[in-house]
């Protein structure tokens, strides 16, 4: 895919990663991440150094945009270019921010029972914006009904009211590293477990549970 | 299992009578259900000409009903009446049951249980009603913020009560703090790019006087009623959806 390489040097992705990224591969590592949270029926591991080093980078690109000519027509694609990247971005942060909205009972319960060395899933902004909405919804339902209700009746559990998200549903996936021995749960009282091994560059529509630390690992690409 | 499926399961539900008021309302529950479908077999009609008689929990069913019909997205004015009469309900249920739980412990009328245990289920369905209409009301309500930016129709602020206001309100605030922190620097406003780019410029009708309105290469384009405009697209989004602009299509 073409560059800007003519309009300064864009590999400002070092600062906090061991390894420097190019463009290109940031990019890359965007759009899987935002494929596999599209896909994934739960919310997915935070991934908060990606959305900065993706921010950075469409600064960079925007501030070399303003010192090429106007109306060339570079100017143009390098704007689409952005334009995309932009969008990726926000459908990402879009899917991550509905999920959260949706489960928010069961996320911050996930959240507040993650020991200290596990990665979180919610950045600490959308860990504040999930106690916000949680408060939010009680205070409401509080008011309006709930405080005018029978004593023993003044409280909702939220962790039951709300549904939580469905890991037995099917999901497409492309297999990035070989794996062996997965155990699939049967189908149908007929079937047993059974083990299947997965190659690399394989397509599989599986159970969403089956294949989620996969997922996490990277091991697998949900389509 | 959607609330109009456990109606129909009361309705399959066979009449025990161990108590007047449980075998009463037994009978009320399939007498509604077959009104519902208007036939009542003749040994029952004379129990479905009285009009005093009303269904425990069915106006808060009735509720669910109203939000069932509404096709998505839309948001019908609130019900404080019928909310009103649910609650009501409820606190005549809960009296009740109080009488006869006092009852049941001093005097020992273990009978009475079946028909407390019943009212209790009603307060219950109640409640789960009543959170049930609540809640879906706040997933339109949210969904609008999407849709429409930050200030609403007023023809939809009329159908919201005071405290969805409110809860409208600090939503938008959560949001806007929550847009404002992504990437560390000023945010990003993920209530834009809502479809993939497909072409840099777009042709597009005034629908209405918005005035002056700056593009990125600091020219000033005066947004008149019915003048077409070959803008940005990324400019243009959220006054289309917001119905001041219009995509033309040629």
């Amino acid at each position: 895919r073409e560059r800007m390489s003519d309009a300064g040097d864009l590999s400002g992705a070092e600062e906090s990663q061991e390894e420097v990224m190019t463009p290109a591969e940031l990019i890359a590592k965007l759009e899987e991440a935002w494929l596999n949270e599209k896909f994934s029926p739960e919310l997915l591991e935070n991934k908060s150094e990606l959305v900065e080093c993706v921010m950075e980078q469409i600064t960079h690109m925007e501030e070399n945009l303003q010192r090429v000519r106007k109306g060339d027509v570079k100017a143009s694609v390098h704007r689409m270019e952005i334009d995309r990247i932009r969008f990726v971005l926000s459908s990402y942060l879009r899917s991550r921010l509905q999920k959260i909205e949706r489960f928010f009972p069961h996320v911050l319960e996930k959240e507040k029972s993650r020991a200290d060395g596990d990665p979180s899933f919610l950045s600490p902004e959308e860990f504040a914006f999930a106690k916000e909405y949680l408060a939010n919804t009680e205070v409401y339902l509080k008011n309006v009904a709930l405080k005018h209700m029978p004593p023993n009746l003044q409280s909702i559990d939220m962790l039951k009211a709300v549904p939580e998200p469905c890991l037995d549903s099917f999901v497409f996936l492309r297999v990035k590293e070989s794996q062996e021995n997965i155990l699939v749960e049967p189908e149908t009282d007929e079937q047993r477990e059974y083990v299947v091994d997965l190659d690399e560059g394989s397509q599989h529509l599986m159970r969403y549970r089956t294949i989620a630390p996969l997922v996490a690992s990277g091991a697998v690409q949900l389509i | 299992m959607s609330l109009l499926t456990l109606r129909r399961n009361f309705f399959n539900v066979h009449v025990i009578t161990t108590t007047k008021i449980y075998r009463e309302n037994c009978l009320r529950w399939y007498i509604g259900d077959l009104a519902s479908y208007d036939f009542i077999p003749k040994k029952y009609r004379h129990l479905s000409a009285t009009n005093k008689f009303t269904m425990f929990c069915e106006k808060a069913v009735e509720l669910i009903r109203e939000l069932h019909r509404m096709g998505d997205g839309q948001l019908p004015a609130f019900n404080e009446d019928g909310i009103r009469q649910v609650l009501e309900e409820m606190k005549a249920l809960y009296e009740q049951n109080q009488t006869d739980v006092n009852e049941a412990k001093t005097e020992g009328k273990s009978e009475l249980i079946p028909s407390i245990k019943f009212r209790h289920s009603c307060l219950l369905r109640n409640q789960r009603c009543i959170a049930a209409y609540l809640y879906d009301r706040l997933l339109r309500i949210r969904a609008l913020r999407w849709e429409y930016g930050s200030v609403l129709p007023t023809t939809i602020r009329f159908h919201m009560c005071a405290e969805e206001m409110e809860w409208f309100n600090q939503y938008k605030k959560s949001l806007a703090t929550y847009m404002r922190s992504i990437g560390g620097e000023e945010g990003l406003d993920i209530t834009q790019d809502m479809k993939p780019p497909k072409s840099l410029y777009i042709e597009v009708r005034c629908l209405k006087d918005h005035g002056e309105f700056e593009i990125d290469d600091g020219t000033v384009i005066l947004l008149k009623k019915n003048s077409q405009h070959f803008l940005p697209r990324w400019k243009c989004e959220q006054l289309i959806r917001q119905g001041v602009l219009e995509h033309v299509i040629s």
